[in-house]
């Protein structure tokens, strides 16, 4: 098939950026999205222009590390996958296909289709932890029996890939899917539940400093999560944050 | 004497480990502040090793190429990880789990570090579980196990089909709590692109920062590489696109020994190849070849008739299919170990019978387990004189239950559906046992220079048994490295931090300048790419699942030449003072081409398959084994440690011999 | 807790909150409107005692007036940082692919709600403050003494044309304001469980129940008299 390409291209963070039109032709239903990707490149080297930079490692699934936001919505057209698992089959011959980088004050442009999402990682250092030293004699593991419901559920919590297809999605630029994903996690084990009360404070404010803006619970965010996050993760985390604070 | 000292202490082989911490030299609390140490990678190695050693007191540098720790490739492990707990009493201990690694590495590890693993196993699910891992549990609420291909008992602790996923997310929240301690500096988006020896002993790196571009200098007392194995030596791998081999090719060029590098995992269920654009190979879980049955047809005309599309897979008659694993094999039959099935996949495929457009594929299929799953069903259900199409009804649900989510992703990619139609799959590389040759302390033949995880060669031998790369990654990480650090860094106590304007760092720093201004100013005509892609298809062809020595003598040539090509006519676009993947990508491409050249003189001089290792000069010539992989215990059970000596043809060989003590060598049958 | 009321999610449990309170305050106030329609005397009556109750008039009127207030001072605080966390907009968004139309347009929804209830006050609360609390006439009779004149000041209003149209668009506006904030408030507080579903389609009967429910009251009175 062939296709016009419509992509956002940016130099540097400091540069402004623009959207400019590409051509690729004879692409294979069956390429994945990001190996359209690479004719094209493949292309704009033998014909003496830049490569587009854009963000990608495993393709398959599962590192969270591509981000493109595909005709509209971040990593496309299809459900339940990641750009690198979108497969050109979902397009038509002759369709514009308009790639933007993920959009959100929290996740600054580095080079056209890359954006920095180590705001993610600081809510991370500021509690996305169980304290505990490695020595070899921690208990054994199975000295505490967890039902078989509450961990099922913090690993449907846990297998976020932290993409950022939640932020890039949420009208707000919200982040909440991503940390209420990691505060489930933990408050769902009895391991999580000894620093549960600063681990939710401490998490919310680093959010809240990186500058995502606020849930208004339009659930845009669970339909585009390549990994099915729940809302319930949300309400979990307002439930904790609640009850920390009046904890004190 | 060799030049190689394992160091592996002495004592009975149980003993060994405890015996050594208990008198290895440590650092006192107060002096680790005062040591630095970078770390280069943060998969399940890397990141482990950086929390451990920050929990410690040591000042870690990590370094990773993604934009985050939580990205490294062990993301990407589905099935599992080893641990001898027995909580299944089915009679699993340190010892089988011992003689199962090493069996299944085809008798060419070294004994004393698979022990050491095997101890330290348990430990590791104690940790993981502590961090907050949500393993996979059963309705009692204690932790569930599965059971793997090569081994008797069920010892593989997994979360559904995301383990390597969890058990990296705990190892990043455990750095993650050492990042906020200040204790860990972490330097996302940097490469190393060279290690700095100061008085022959590793004191630093030259990295990259891929955002800006700029070159950094960075000094450490020891320097951990824990980059990963070589896979996309073949361009095409399950490997993530930026697994490279550039850390541990560095080093090795500066005079770490690297070890048996021909030793590589073909992993044979993986989702076929397409077409020529692809990029990478997804692998599916090897649990699905617990109810697929592998076939291809019997006869050339129908493999024509499917890749015309004038006949389905399903039109074939039982009589018309050949089940080349159940012919060949009676007793394991499709539950083969890896490599076997692999080349049993490729030597159809080689006959002409491969069933997709470019001939390298074969079906797995699941329509008889189906078919039984549901009769199994309607008896229990009840269901008497149930129709063909209730049966099958009741069987996919179980099949769904098992392997839904694989089947989904194999829908997502391929376009077909599963259930109504076999797989199609094919082997694909999966991992390297081979890496940089390593001491018992994990130390590389650089003082203060160590490599853990798959950048090692430790552990797995010749080939690697299932769930046992996450148990070596966290082992190494956790368990072993921490301590085995501390006996080469006491004597780092008085030295204090280690500068970097310093001739040794602005030599290693000139020499990386200019090859990133060589490949920015090259007026090439090939993108780095289609090196890449050439580079793949002499790797794939002949030294793939089966070498002989005329292939590999072509691959060694062909390398050479593609390498001195590649030398003159690469062109890589846009500066190196900014972010530039191209010119990442090239600087790793020059080291695969390097590699490449040493993996086959390596295959070329071990003259007996074994493991992953297939050589068609050795095979077992008459008898019941006749064409099977024929090892060679009396010549060749050696590590083969090479030593860089400028062209990858040149390196020369250090043999350090294996001793088995404690586990009596056989040749592996599974007729 | 001043922490709490600083940080996202503590605006967004009193934003729920806040809308928690009104839409119970809807209930009500649509409960005793009805009553105009059935029974114009027990409507003068419960409005008498509503206008005149202290507790009512000193304690609920003003936490009301504070709860529509903050709910919208909140609303719009929220709007402007949740535009701030994305400067650059995208070239192409598609929304409608993974959320409804109400729960985007909020603030706009939200904003015609606050021209209606402008409106709203200016009918009704306005010139009531003035008659109890200026004029001082706490009667609650007609000016001709002949009963209550909460009912003959309601179908009085009713009668134009334009205020019932008026009245019926805000209504609308209402509904689709509802429609994601009904679910919406309770996500916020937490309550996300396997009663939601249940809760979902009390929701929806709610949202578009209470806002048809003033259109007909409208409705009746400007076709009745």
């Amino acid at each position: 098939m062939n296709l016009t390409l419509k992509i956002w291209r940016q130099k540097s963070p400091e540069k402004k950026g623009k959207m400019v039109d590409y051509k690729v032709t004879d692409i294979s239903e069956h390429m994945s999205f990001l190996e359209m990707m690479d004719v094209l490149n493949e292309q704009l080297i033998n014909s003496g222009e830049e490569p587009v930079a854009f963000d990608h490692d495993c393709r398959e699934g599962i590192c969270g590390m591509c981000s493109m936001y595909i005709n509209g919505e971040a990593h496309g057209p299809d459900r339940g996958v990641t750009t690198c698992q979108l497969h050109m089959r979902m397009f038509k011959d002759g369709d514009t296909i308009t790639i933007e980088p993920f959009r959100a004050t929290a996740f600054p442009v580095l080079k056209d289709l890359v954006v920095d999402r180590s705001s993610f990682d600081r809510i991370q250092h500021a509690g996305g932890y169980i304290s505990v030293n490695t020595s070899g004699n921690t208990q054994d593991a199975n000295a505490t029996p967890i039902s078989k419901h509450d961990a099922d559920e913090a690993m449907d919590a846990a297998t976020c890939i932290g993409c950022g297809a939640c932020v890039a999605s949420c009208k707000n630029s919200s982040a909440m899917l991503f940390v209420g994903a990691k505060v489930s996690q933990y408050a769902l084990l009895p391991q999580g539940q000894v620093e549960a009360v600063d681990r939710v404070k401490n998490m919310v404010a680093q959010m809240d400093l990186e500058g995502f803006g606020n849930c208004t619970n339009t659930g845009a965010c669970e339909v585009e999560c390549p990994k099915g996050i729940s809302l319930e993760n949300i309400a979990r985390m307002n439930r904790e944050f609640l009850s920390a604070n009046l904890k004190g | 004497m060799s030049v190689l000292d394992s160091k592996v202490p002495k004592g009975p082989l149980k003993d060994k480990w405890t015996d050594y911490k208990d008198h290895i030299d440590l650092v006192n609390p107060a002096n680790k502040r005062n040591i630095d140490v970078i770390v280069v990678g943060t998969g399940l190695a890397g990141g482990s090793a950086s929390a451990t050693l920050a929990e410690l007191g040591y000042n870690v540098k990590a370094f990773c190429y993604q934009d985050s720790p939580r990205r490294a490739h062990s993301i990407a492990a589905q099935g599992g990880i080893n641990a001898a707990k027995n909580y299944q009493g089915d009679g699993d201990s340190t010892y089988r789990l011992f003689y199962d690694t090493v069996k299944g590495g085809d008798y060419r590890s070294r004994e004393a570090n698979v022990y050491r693993l095997a101890e330290v196993s348990a430990n590791i699910i104690d940790q993981c579980v502590a961090q907050g891992v949500p393993f996979a549990r059963d309705y009692g609420g204690l932790l569930d196990n599965r059971s793997f291909g090569g081994v008797l008992v069920s010892r593989t602790f997994y979360a559904k089909g995301q383990t390597g996923q969890q058990l990296l997310l705990g190892a990043y929240s455990a750095m993650n709590r050492q990042i906020a301690r200040g204790k860990i500096t972490m330097n996302n988006r940097h490469e190393m692109l060279d290690v700095v020896k100061v008085n022959g002993k590793a004191r630093g790196i030259i990295a990259r920062n891929l955002i800006t571009g700029e070159i950094e200098r960075h000094s450490a007392h020891a320097v951990v590489i824990a980059s990963g194995g070589y896979g996309n030596v073949y361009f095409l791998s399950t490997n993530a696109m930026g697994s490279n081999t550039t850390a541990a090719w560095k080093i090795h060029k500066k005079g770490a020994f690297f070890a048996n590098p021909c030793y590589t995992q073909i992993h044979p269920t993986c989702i076929p190849r397409s077409g020529d654009y692809q990029s990478k190979l997804t692998l599916m879980s090897e649990s699905l070849r617990n109810d697929g049955r592998i076939w291809v047809p019997k006869n050339i005309e129908d493999v024509k008739a499917i890749r015309e599309g004038s006949k389905k897979p399903t039109d074939l008659s039982e009589d018309e299919r050949d089940y080349y694993l159940e012919r060949r094999y009676p007793a394991f039959g499709n539950l083969v170990p890896r490599d076997v099935a692999s080349r049993a996949a490729k030597e159809r495929c080689d006959a002409g019978y491969g069933v997709n457009a470019t001939g390298e594929a074969v079906y797995l299929d699941f329509a008889s387990a189906i078919t039984r799953y549901g009769k199994e069903q309607a008896k229990i259900q009840g269901i008497t004189n149930a129709s063909e199409a209730k049966i099958y009804e009741l069987g996919q649900a179980i099949v769904e239950a098992k392997y839904g989510n694989l089947f989904q992703m194999y829908e997502k990619i391929v376009d077909q559906n599963p259930y109504k139609t076999p797989m199609m799959i094919y082997p694909a590389v999966h991992y390297t046992m081979g890496g940089i040759w390593v001491d018992y302390n994990l130390m590389t033949t650089i003082p203060g220079c160590y490599a853990i995880g798959e950048a090692n060669f430790s552990d797995h031998g010749a080939n690697r048994l299932g769930a046992s790369a996450l148990m070596q990654g966290l082992a190494d990480g956790y368990f072993v490295l921490p301590y085995t650090i501390g006996d080469y860094l006491s004597d780092d106590i008085r030295t204090g931090k280690i500068a970097t304007d310093t001739p040794e760092f602005d030599a290693a720093e000139k020499e990386v300048k200019e090859r990133l201004e060589f490949f920015t100013t090259n007026k090439g005509e090939h993108s780095v790419d289609y090196y890449h892609k050439k580079l793949g298809k002499i790797m794939w062809d002949k030294c793939g699942m089966s070498r002989n020595a005329e292939g590999l003598k072509e691959a060694m040539t062909e390398i050479k030449a593609l390498r001195e090509d590649f030398w003159k006519n690469v062109s890589v676009p846009g500066g190196a003072n900014e972010m530039n993947p191209e010119l990442e990508k090239a600087g790793r491409v020059a080291d695969f081409l390097e590699l490449g050249e040493l993996f086959a003189k390596d295959a070329l001089t071990r003259e007996e398959s074994c493991g992953g290792h297939f050589r068609e000069e050795s095979v077992e010539l008459d008898g019941e084994q006749e064409g099977e992989a024929k090892r060679n215990d009396t010549d060749f059970a050696f590590v083969s440690a090479w030593e860089y000596k400028g062209e990858p043809s040149d390196a020369v060989l250090h043999k350090e011999e294996l001793e088995f003590n404690d586990i009596e060598l056989k040749q592996r049958s599974y007729k | 807790m001043s922490g709490f009321f600083n940080s996202s999610i503590g605006r967004k449990i009193a934003m729920a909150l806040s809308a928690l309170f009104l839409m119970f305050f809807l209930l009500q106030h649509l409960a005793i409107n009805i009553l105009s329609v059935f029974s114009p005397d027990t409507f003068n009556e419960v409005s008498h005692f509503m206008g005149t109750n202290p507790l009512v008039q000193y304690a609920l009127q003003p936490v009301l007036l504070f709860g529509v207030i903050f709910h919208f001072v909140m609303g719009f605080i929220l709007e402007i940082k949740n535009k701030k966390a994305r400067t650059v907009k995208y070239a192409k968004n598609n929304g409608a692919a993974n959320s409804t139309w109400m729960s985007r347009n909020m603030i706009y929804s939200g904003l015609f709600i606050l021209i209606f209830m402008i409106i709203h006050f200016l009918d009704f609360w306005i010139p009531e403050i003035n008659t109890k609390y200026i004029v001082g006439d706490m009667s609650g009779q007609l000016p001709n003494g002949e009963g209550f004149r909460y009912y003959e000041e309601l179908v009085h209003k009713f009668e134009p044309i334009w205020r019932v149209a008026l009245y019926c668009i805000g209504f609308v506006f209402l509904s689709l304001h509802l429609l994601h904030g009904f679910n919406s408030a309770f996500q916020s507080v937490g309550a996300n469980n396997k009663y939601t579903k249940g809760l979902k389609t009390f929701s929806k009967i709610y949202s578009i129940g209470i806002p048809v429910g003033f259109i007909l009251i409208a409705l009746v009175h400007h076709i009745c008299h």
